[in-house]
């Protein structure tokens, strides 16, 4: 089944939510059945892509999660970017796909989406600010849109870039951040599985304010890495700057991987409030990811590089 | 200062404190109505942090602003209701603590001291309330008289409060500093305001 994020036709009105929500699950049952048959035995473990990427925790409420979070292109306070966030218009919308590669091109969004499957994934979240959240998310690989493009050997980083137009985000307006807002990841980063480009959550389109129309997605890194409502993707050969970083270098870095072992020189970082729960829980090393990324920092001093 | 004894109220004025004291509990109340209704959002323990310690520094700076105000308007009867508000900022204040070592940090003493220690805005923040506890505790007209012409240097410490609470807020935000700098330049006004009248009444 394509699932494509056209406006006249989303997917919501073809399957209830409830069984598009679980699909996946339906899917593997049977996947597993039909190898069950197959083989005259039970596999052990059902070895599917899934079950390596997707969380198993309950996801976070959605109205908690789509009228609490940072977006502060509409506003610094938390519940702005639900408040003013309907002011942007996210059709037309096109993306700029350039730098390192070898066929550039400015692309609409369903150009650009179109020849992506779309896949749901329930990832955490943790906020450098110590509260996270697990969101089902709908989107593709950002590997498999990189690979479209054909970079370059000098392709050695990815930049990102948010909406700069202070007429559809008013928080725009005052320099908290030197706008627009721009975001990177090292090549192997942004080709990694976990990585995301997101077009909806929750099984619906992406509310503007969680970043419509497309978003990033990296779940071993904190919350301000996954950059929201992308205008241009640029592949480079020097590291990117990256707006948090511009904004205190000393507080948040280029990788900005949770690490509990790392301090924010303000605040701590070894525990995180799930939001909808009363206890803080312990954060962990790569948010529960070190599995799938810890190698791809082996050998960094990640007390310099944080 | 004679312009501070209650006798010299006018009789219209004599229920203001009575009446700040009533409505100082206004923010308490919104408060607890908007968590019994589940009104306080995604991250109820924040709400409830960030709006108790807003109305600490409010009423703090409104405590602060009224010896000025006094001179200025030639109102002798709001002496009393720096007292008021400074109560309700410690008020304020300890609600705002407990609401961080309770709910924020579950009374984990290890953990709360850790904080404390290596953390600057907790520090000025505990400093900030370690001093409205002392004007809090000798906020009483026995106080007032047995700690005699010592009373006016410990109360200055309001104003040590003052500095750290607006520090505490400065160093706690990420990148949006104008709201902790209106408070910094509010509290720096009422402070230029208080050096000048002291000067003029020669005390």
């Amino acid at each position: 089944m394509l699932i494509r994020g056209r406006e006249d036709l989303p997917s919501r009105e073809i399957t209830p939510r409830g069984v598009y929500l679980r699909r996946r699950e339906f899917l593997e049952r049977a996947a597993l059945a039909a190898t069950t048959l197959a083989l005259g035995t039970a596999p052990t473990t059902p070895a599917t892509a899934v079950a390596r990427y997707d969380s198993d925790e309950t996801p976070t409420d959605e109205k908690d999660a789509t009228r609490y979070n940072n977006f502060y292109e509409f506003g610094t306070d938390k519940q702005d970017p639900a408040r003013h966030a309907g002011k942007m218009k996210t059709r037309p919308w096109s993306v700029r796909i350039e730098g390192e590669v070898g066929k550039p091109k400015t692309l609409g969004l369903d150009d650009l989406l179109a020849p992506h499957t779309m896949e749901d994934r329930i990832y955490r979240l943790r906020c450098v600010e110590a509260w996270s959240m697990v969101i089902p998310w709908r989107g593709f690989q950002l590997s498999d849109l990189l690979k479209r493009f054909d970079p370059t050997s000098r392709a050695r980083y990815v930049a990102f870039q948010t909406l700069h137009d202070s007429e559809q985000m008013p928080g725009q307006r005052r320099p908290v951040l030197d706008w627009p807002y721009v975001e990177g990841l090292r090549i192997d980063e942004a080709m990694h599985p976990l990585t995301l480009l997101a077009t909806g959550m929750y099984g619906r389109d992406l509310p503007n304010q969680n970043g419509a129309p497309l978003r990033l997605v990296v779940p071993w890194k904190y919350g301000f890495k996954s950059i929201k409502s992308i205008v241009a993707i640029r592949l480079l050969e020097k590291q990117p700057p990256t707006s948090w970083n511009l904004s205190a270098p000393g507080e948040y870095g280029f990788y900005a991987n949770v690490n509990p072992a790392v301090d924010h020189p303000r605040w701590s970082q070894k525990r995180e409030r799930r939001i909808g729960e009363f206890r803080k829980r312990e954060t962990l090393a790569f948010n529960g990811y070190a599995d799938q990324v810890a190698e791809l920092y082996r050998g960094m001093d990640l007390r310099k590089f944080f | 200062m004679a312009s501070e004894a209650p006798a010299a109220y006018p009789r219209r004025w004599g229920r203001l404190p009575i009446i700040t004291a009533a409505s100082t509990t206004v923010p308490l109340a919104c408060l607890s109505i908007a968590f019994l209704r589940d009104e306080l959002g995604a991250n109820p323990i924040e709400e409830i942090t960030h709006v108790t310690g807003d109305w600490t520094l409010r009423f703090l700076l409104a405590s602060l602003a009224i010896t000025p105000a006094r001179r200025a308007f030639e109102l002798p009867a709001l002496a009393p209701l720096r007292r008021t508000f400074g109560l309700a900022a410690f008020g304020y204040a300890t609600l705002h603590a407990l609401t961080y070592v309770g709910l924020d940090q579950g009374f984990d003493w290890e953990l709360l001291t850790e904080d404390v220690r290596e953390h600057r805005f907790v520090t000025a923040g505990f400093g900030a309330w370690c001093c409205l506890l002392l004007l809090a505790l000798t906020s009483t007209r026995r106080a007032m008289r047995r700690l005699g012409p010592r009373w006016r240097q410990l109360h200055r410490l309001s104003y040590v409060a003052g500095v750290l609470g607006v520090v505490h807020y400065i160093w706690l935000v990420k990148a949006d500093l104008l709201p902790p700098l209106v408070h910094a330049a509010v509290l720096t006004a009422l402070l230029a305001a208080r050096f000048q009248g002291r000067r003029r009444a020669g005390c």
